[in-house]
């Protein structure tokens, strides 16, 4: 009786949760096929804003610069990440450990306003000095970055910890370097790791506005820079239109990420036991 | 050229060793030297200037032969004497802090019943909880401005349904900026959670019924207190970057809702007074230094 009852408690708790996390981006669908101008009166079903959207220079062009910055922060934040969670995970006592441990976590919870105004403060002082750089995509590359790079530490980090010791050691009794270990066996163990946290700095970047806003110099608006200004302004049809297709494109992608990379898993694991068998 | 490789194997590899070692510690780490840490100094340094024309003038002058130093703490002392700052890094805390324990009531229980779910659908509850993550936080923020606007959502089909006689007002209010920062920090607070309460050992809590405790007081008693851990970092992820949130104030907060973050933007933006921006945001980096540095050493300790 008891057991049944929590069953069904959690089954409603669950499901609310999820009914909460969801409701929002449905609307944002569904809205989005509205005819009516005014974004929450339905109006029937149309396509209308997405024909509209294609003449959108301002989100066409802010999207083209999003994706282009999106795509160097996630290559620089997984290098990046990738060496810092290496350092932390196999270099237990180095001078300033802890000082490195700190800078690299608290990007994670230092609200962004901080992040950007500091950075944006030591760029002009830079530039008053030297002349450069110019605020445009380089510098909300490197304030994308610094975010990116968090968050890509701390996945490879847990990666890292799963990982059995004994392979690493097994490759060094064997006679590799410690950089044929690195490439030959560490790397393929945490390639999963690491794609999962270039896709997660992809989108953190493709959605970032704070720091993208402190950076970023006359000509270059990214997408979300726009959104957001017009958001502040009321609802917008084109907003709900960028919503969809930014829905639809994570979900394609990150099922067929899943999909792939638990298919690469699989037959890893397989690969390994046919080795351990044909020993 | 093979064989002198051979016959001093062990100088060479302790160079490469070491050298290998210099460089993966040493790039991430000059790397956030020199882009996190060091724009925080100089945020201190120009928080103690005064505005110059559009910029800020140095501290430090050379003049006549000599250094002139010029510090000016004004910056400061208007901030602790104007109340609206001082209510505002008050209310911003209030809210940072109501926004974490609304998300710890919501999420300890739907992380427990994940975890103890049955191990075959975790993965996809799992990713079921990540994927909005994955969507556009910003436009997820937007959406709740459809759904609680005046004219939004709810109170159009509250209206249809005859629940209410006039549209209720939701938008622009505590009530609205405080639902859009539980929404858009919950995953932070469940996935910690939940990697805590999957990995606990199930055997103390069965050990502690064997003995005669009610699964209520075994809950109490053996399951919250083991999970401390997963509730002191969640709590971290939600409140502090609440404290100096931006975006869901400025789109779902209104006039009676003061946050920190929308000063610290206006007296960037608006004002272009770029030292007091700098002040407001050391003050509040002192506010969350310890919440911060408590966050920290728990990453650190977790990765030792």
């Amino acid at each position: 009786m008891s057991a049944n009852v929590s069953r069904i408690t959690s089954r409603i708790w669950i499901g609310a949760i999820f009914s909460f996390l969801y409701l929002p981006i449905l609307t944002l669908v569904i809205l989005s096929f509205n005819a009516s101008p005014i974004v929450t009166q339905w109006g029937g079903w149309s396509l209308r804003w997405y024909s509209e959207l294609v003449n959108d220079t301002e989100i066409v062009n802010g999207f083209v610069l999003s994706l282009e910055i999106a795509f160097l922060t996630a290559c620089s934040s997984v290098v990046l990440g990738t060496l810092a969670a290496f350092s932390l995970h196999r270099f237990k006592r180095f001078p300033g450990r802890t000082l490195f441990a700190g800078m690299v976590s608290s990007p994670l919870v230092m609200p962004e306003v901080i992040i950007g105004l500091s950075l944006l403060l030591m760029l002009v002082s830079v530039q008053r000095m030297f002349g450069f750089p110019e605020r445009g995509l380089a510098t909300i590359w490197l304030g994308h970055t610094l975010l990116g790079m968090a968050y890509a530490t701390v996945v490879i980090q847990s990666r890292l910890q799963e990982m059995s010791p004994q392979l690493e050691e097994a490759a060094q009794d064997l006679g590799c370097r410690p950089i044929q270990v690195f490439f030959l066996v560490t790397l393929p163990l945490i390639a999963q790791a690491i794609g999962s946290a270039w896709l997660l700095t992809f989108t953190l970047s493709l959605d970032d506005v704070v720091l993208s806003a402190f950076l970023s110099g006359p000509g270059s608006t990214t997408m979300p820079i726009t959104i957001f200004s017009r958001a502040r302004l009321g609802l917008s049809p084109s907003v709900n239109t960028v919503a969809t297709l930014t829905v639809a494109v994570v979900s394609v992608g990150v099922l067929a990420a899943s999909v792939l990379m638990s298919r690469a898993e699989r037959r890893r694991a397989q690969e390994m036991a046919a080795a351990y068998r044909s020993s | 050229m093979k064989t002198k490789a051979v016959q001093t194997p062990s100088v060479l590899d302790r160079l490469t060793r070491s050298w290998g070692r210099g460089v993966v510690i040493g790039v991430p780490m000059v790397f956030l030297l020199l882009f996190f840490l060091f724009p925080f100094l100089v945020v201190g340094k120009i928080s103690l200037s005064e505005m110059e024309g559009v910029v800020f003038n140095d501290l430090m002058t050379w003049a006549e032969g000599a250094i002139h130093f010029q510090i000016k703490v004004d910056n400061y002392l208007s901030l602790a004497e104007d109340s609206l700052y001082v209510q505002t890094y008050l209310s911003s805390l209030g809210f940072a802090g109501l926004t974490t324990v609304i998300c710890l009531l919501l999420a300890y229980p739907f992380a427990y019943f994940l975890a103890r779910s049955p191990a075959d659908q975790r993965p996809a509850l799992l990713m079921l909880v990540m994927l909005p993550f994955w969507t556009s936080f910003l436009l997820r923020v937007y959406a709740w401005k459809m759904l609680l606007a005046d004219a939004g959502v709810f109170n159009t089909l509250a209206l249809a349904v005859g629940l209410i006689d006039e549209p209720l007002k939701m938008m622009n209010t505590p009530f609205s900026m405080v639902l859009g920062m539980v929404y858009t920090y919950l995953p932070f607070m469940i996935l910690p959670l939940y990697a805590n309460l999957a990995k606990m050992d199930l055997r103390l809590l069965e050990a502690a019924l064997d003995l005669g405790a009610t699964p209520w007081q075994a809950f109490w008693r053996i399951t919250v207190p083991l999970s401390r851990s997963g509730i002191v970092a969640g709590a971290m992820l939600v409140f502090i970057p609440c404290v100096g949130e931006f975006v869901i104030p400025e789109l779902l907060g209104g006039p009676q809702t003061l946050m920190i973050g929308r000063v610290l933007w206006d007296e960037f933006f608006s004002n272009n007074d770029w030292p007091m921006a700098a002040t407001v945001a050391v003050v509040m980096v002192l506010l969350i230094i310890v919440p911060v540095a408590l966050f920290s050493k728990s990453r650190a300790e977790a990765s030792v």
